[in-house]
């Protein structure tokens, strides 16, 4: 059996239709519901609660915990004072990502990151030569994000202390039913929102706290198929499905830098060293071959396209996880990664690599869609991530 | 003296190479004939019931390269094939504790997780580089082996595109096969792991069937063999055949059969006829004399160079390389009837732990100590182990509710001191029913028969020279090119219509039927 992680016995009862899926080797909810729409909704409109707990997390402590970490993380760390939170990837030494997640600092010696695949091997190896420990605190550590425009109220509603003041991307301790939590500004759905870190141990408590502050504001539990739909519309990478980790990629072409995957604001080749930098300056000096963009397809393409055979446009009821080629006059000059139909937007969108050349925003490409049995292309246009991004998120 | 009819092909030895061979040559029209000297066919891939009711797989217990090509071109699925997943790998450990591996991603990762967290990463990184040499290695598998001193234009063409082949590798990967050739199982494996039980169960597939030690350079290569089962997309390729490895002889062989093959029992060869430096048929123990138009021996190339013919008639120094060859026997094998399962103290029960393979294989100092006494001439007192429980795959292996049990043991020297006897034989079992009775301490009562082989009896009963499960140590300085012997590596043999096949010829040992099929292409192509 695959463990359910430390809510298990909250989000046990409330999964109606039984649909968990795994998730770094446990199991979480796909939907409570047995749609996940109003789940999706409550993520844009009042506010959610996802169990995120199967992320990995890791803490890093001791004299040299920000000199690792600069050398890890492409970010400037040496700038992420106590209290800051930096999203960032890393990379190996040819400069391909190897895995994203979030620096949370939480003292002058100690860090917390987070992580889509394991990676303590790697911190690990990192630390050699440094005063600096790194210890998995994966499933130690709890993680709920309460996501939405009425997350601040919940959350104000449950905790001790006052969030009116934390900025997006800031942390700070507090206790949610006397349990003592950290909360992050943080999330994967372009909202207003916050992730909180606990103890395990303390899993019920806060989730139970949770749910009681949360009812007057219509807070739902939402699972992973309305968080898909959501970090696609704030253009979030998903390790695995949008970028394959450099050192998981059997080939070399599977494998992205940050430029490639549109993460160069996280890159700072200014640092005197970190892992992969000088790959990552000739490739900086040079220019990525590939570009991480947003695609929007065109409605009136669509709905020729399904014409054709008597239809309505037929949109995914769900986000979509695979690979679908794009094209430009015929030639194949890229692939889509994730898409959906984003239902606060009102528009069909897709996250896709595309050659440099076919990457400037505005550029026409086409998509393939199955139409009938039949593989068809959409007209789309290239478009800036995030597709959603509201003011309340960093308000 | 009778004369039979005249064959295209005799092939000597119907194990499973030799029918492979048959099986390729008939399906190119030659008439074939095959040989086979004991009673039943398959050689070290064979089922028998030596125990009524039990079907022991008595040799060979996994199906684990047959080589994909093999079972498309013969179609063996429709010829009876079936294999069944090998589910997990067990290694209870003296503590009470264990590791095991399953065949979920997830699983494994939790479990080796409880012993090291960074074994667990480590794990799938070792993983990956290892499918990915063994992807870069596998043409290796697929082709006749190039001579490297060998100026022609055809060879030289050869090499010139293996070369590339590895430029191809990259740095990385390179420098770890350089590695994998060189150093010994568990150097390698320290520089990748921490858990002991892990690295040990790891480092037997370096081991298996050669008279080396886990710390012995070179035994680093072999792990790197046991990885190309995993790639062409037959994943979990490592299995057991249904009805037991004696039935992928039997679907092989009715493959044969189907193109035309005459295969015949109980026909043991005396001697291959040679005229004027070629072959030109084979005499039989009966007396018997067969002509054929080419000999093709799949038995060991002891047998096949120094007993089939007169070693006056071949180059001294190709004979000298023979008598080299190293060949000594290092394992032996215990099967046994069951009355029950057996109850392991560190997973009590039934489950799917005994569905798969379990190791006796604690740590790297037991597996080096286990060699130690065999270095010296005795069996190990505490020997490494290989077991499965076929029945608990494939029911119909023993009756219902009762199980056989295959135990591969390492090591039992061929030379040992004072030699095998009766005697001996049956000290050896106990030291094997002992070790294992402390990991599950029930075995004892539940033994309903138990039938130990050493390497003398593979020898004797089998027609394995000294014992050695692969017709000659997968030693790295014996195989590819090397395997027989430098220069005669491509099948052929300094007798003219005298071809080799089977394990002793590249790429060696396992049911790979890979000598098989190389040596019917180069025989089609000389025709």
């Amino acid at each position: 059996m695959l463990s359910g992680t430390p809510f298990h016995s909250r989000t046990a009862p409330l999964c109606q239709g039984h649909n968990w899926r795994r998730w770094a080797g446990y199991v979480v909810a796909s939907s409570y519901g047995l749609t996940h729409d109003h789940e999706y909704q409550a993520i844009r409109s009042s506010a959610a609660l996802i169990d995120v707990s199967p992320l990995y997390k890791y803490a890093i402590r001791g004299s040299d915990a920000e000199r690792l970490l600069d050398r890890v993380l492409t970010r400037d760390v040496s700038r992420c004072n106590v209290g800051r939170v930096m999203y960032g990837p890393w990379c190996d030494e040819t400069g391909k990502v190897i895995d994203d997640g979030t620096l949370q600092r939480l003292g002058d010696e100690t860090f917390r990151l987070t992580s889509g695949e394991p990676n303590l091997r790697w911190l690990c190896e990192s630390a050699q030569g440094l005063r600096a420990t790194v210890e998995d605190d994966s499933d130690t550590i709890a993680a709920l994000a309460l996501q939405g425009p009425l997350a601040r109220h919940v959350l104000g509603n449950a905790c001790d202390s006052d969030l009116m003041d934390l900025d997006y991307f800031r942390l700070t301790f507090a206790r949610i039913g006397g349990v003592p939590v950290t909360i992050s500004r943080t999330g994967y759905t372009g909202d207003l929102g916050y992730e909180i870190w606990l103890e395990a141990s303390a899993a019920d408590t806060v989730w139970d706290t949770l749910v009681a502050a949360g009812r007057p504001f219509g807070l739902t539990p939402a699972g992973i198929l309305a968080l898909d739909v959501a970090r696609i519309e704030a253009g979030l990478l998903l390790i695995n499905v949008d970028y394959i980790p450099a050192n998981r990629a059997l080939i070399e072409s599977r494998k992205s830098s940050p430029f490639e995957l549109g993460l160069d604001w996280t890159v700072r080749l200014e640092k005197s060293h970190f892992i992969g930098r000088d790959a990552l300056l000739a490739e900086w000096q040079r220019g990525p071959e590939w570009k991480l963009k947003g695609l929007e397809l065109d409605w009136g393409s669509l709905e020729r396209v399904y014409g054709e055979f008597g239809l309505p446009p037929q949109l995914p009821g769900v986000a979509w996880r695979t690979s679908v080629p794009v094209y430009v006059q015929g030639q194949q000059v890229g692939y889509a990664t994730s898409g959906t139909w984003s239902p606060t937007l009102k528009k069909y969108i897709a996250l896709a690599h595309l050659r440099t050349a076919h990457a400037d925003t505005g550029t026409r490409v086409e998509m393939e869609v199955t139409a009938e049995h039949q593989r068809k292309r959409v007209s789309a246009r290239v478009v800036e991530k995030p597709f959603f991004e509201p003011e309340r998120k960093r308000a | 003296m009778a004369r039979g009819k005249r064959y295209d092909a005799v092939i000597i030895g119907g194990g499973h190479n030799g029918l492979v061979n048959a099986a390729y040559l008939a399906r190119a029209d030659k008439r074939v004939l095959v040989l086979e000297r004991r009673h039943v066919l398959g050689g070290s891939a064979v089922t028998e019931e030596f125990f009524p009711g039990f079907k022991f797989s008595t040799l060979s217990y996994v199906v684990s390269l047959l080589r994909p090509e093999i079972i498309r071109d013969l179609d063996l699925p429709s010829h009876g094939l079936e294999i069944l997943p090998l589910e997990s790998t067990l290694t209870p450990l003296p503590n009470g504790d264990y590791l095991a591996r399953w065949a979920d991603h997830d699983r494994t990762r939790r479990e080796i997780y409880r012993h090291s967290a960074t074994d667990a990463e480590a794990y799938d990184d070792f993983g990956r580089l290892m499918y990915q040499l063994a992807f870069a290695m596998k043409p290796l598998l697929g082709m006749v082996p190039p001579d490297p001193t060998s100026l022609s234009p055809r060879e030289l063409y050869r090499l010139v595109k293996l070369g590339k082949h590895f430029r191809d590798l990259g740095r990385e990967r390179f420098y770890a096969l350089y590695k994998l050739l060189t150093m010994s199982s568990a150097d390698y494996l320290d520089e990748w792991f921490e858990t002991e039980p892990l690295k040990a169960t790891m480092a037997c597939s370096g081991i298996i069937g050669t008279f080396l030690g886990v710390r012995s350079p070179g035994t680093a290569y072999v792990l790197l063999h046991h990885y190309m089962g995993e790639i062409d997309g037959a994943f979990r390729s490592w299995g057991f055949a249904r009805g037991g490895t004696g039935a992928v002889s039997q679907a092989i062989a009715d493959a044969a059969r189907r193109y035309g093959a005459e295969i015949r029992t109980e026909s043991p060869v005396a001697a291959v006829k040679v005229k004027n430096g070629r072959a030109t048929g084979v005499a039989l123990e009966s007396g018997e004399e067969i002509d054929a138009r080419v000999v093709v021996s799949a038995v060991d190339p002891k047998l096949t160079f120094l007993k089939l013919v007169d070693p006056g008639q071949l180059p001294i120094d190709f004979v000298e390389a023979i008598h080299r060859f190293r060949i000594r026997g290092s394992s032996g094998k215990v099967n046994l009837a069951l009355d029950a399962l057996p109850n392991f103290t560190c997973l009590p029960g039934d489950g799917p732990h005994l569905r798969g393979a379990i190791s006796i294989s604690p740590s790297i100092d037991y597996l080096e100590r286990a060699y130690d006494d065999a270095k010296y001439g005795e069996f190990s007192r505490r020997p490494y182990m290989d077991i499965v429980i076929p029945s608990m795959i494939d029911p119909t292996m023993a009756p219902p509710g009762k199980h056989v049990m295959s135990i591969f043991v390492q090591y039992a020297p061929y030379d040992l001191n004072g030699g095998w006897n009766e005697k001996r034989r049956d000290a050896f079992g106990d030291a094997v029913i002992d070790t294992l009775s402390d990991f599950a301490p029930n075995l004892k009562n539940v033994i309903l028969h138990r039938k130990v082989i050493t390497p003398l009896d593979m020898e004797q009963e089998y027609g394995l020279t000294d014992g050695n499960i692969f017709h000659g140590e997968l030693a790295l300085h014996q195989l590819f090119f090397m395997r027989p012997v430098p220069s005669w590596a491509d099948y052929r043999t300094p007798i003219k219509d005298y071809y080799q096949c089977g394990s002793g010829t590249h790429p060696g040992g396992g049911i790979t039927g890979a000598s098989g099929r190389l040596s019917a292409q180069v025989i089609l192509k000389d025709w």
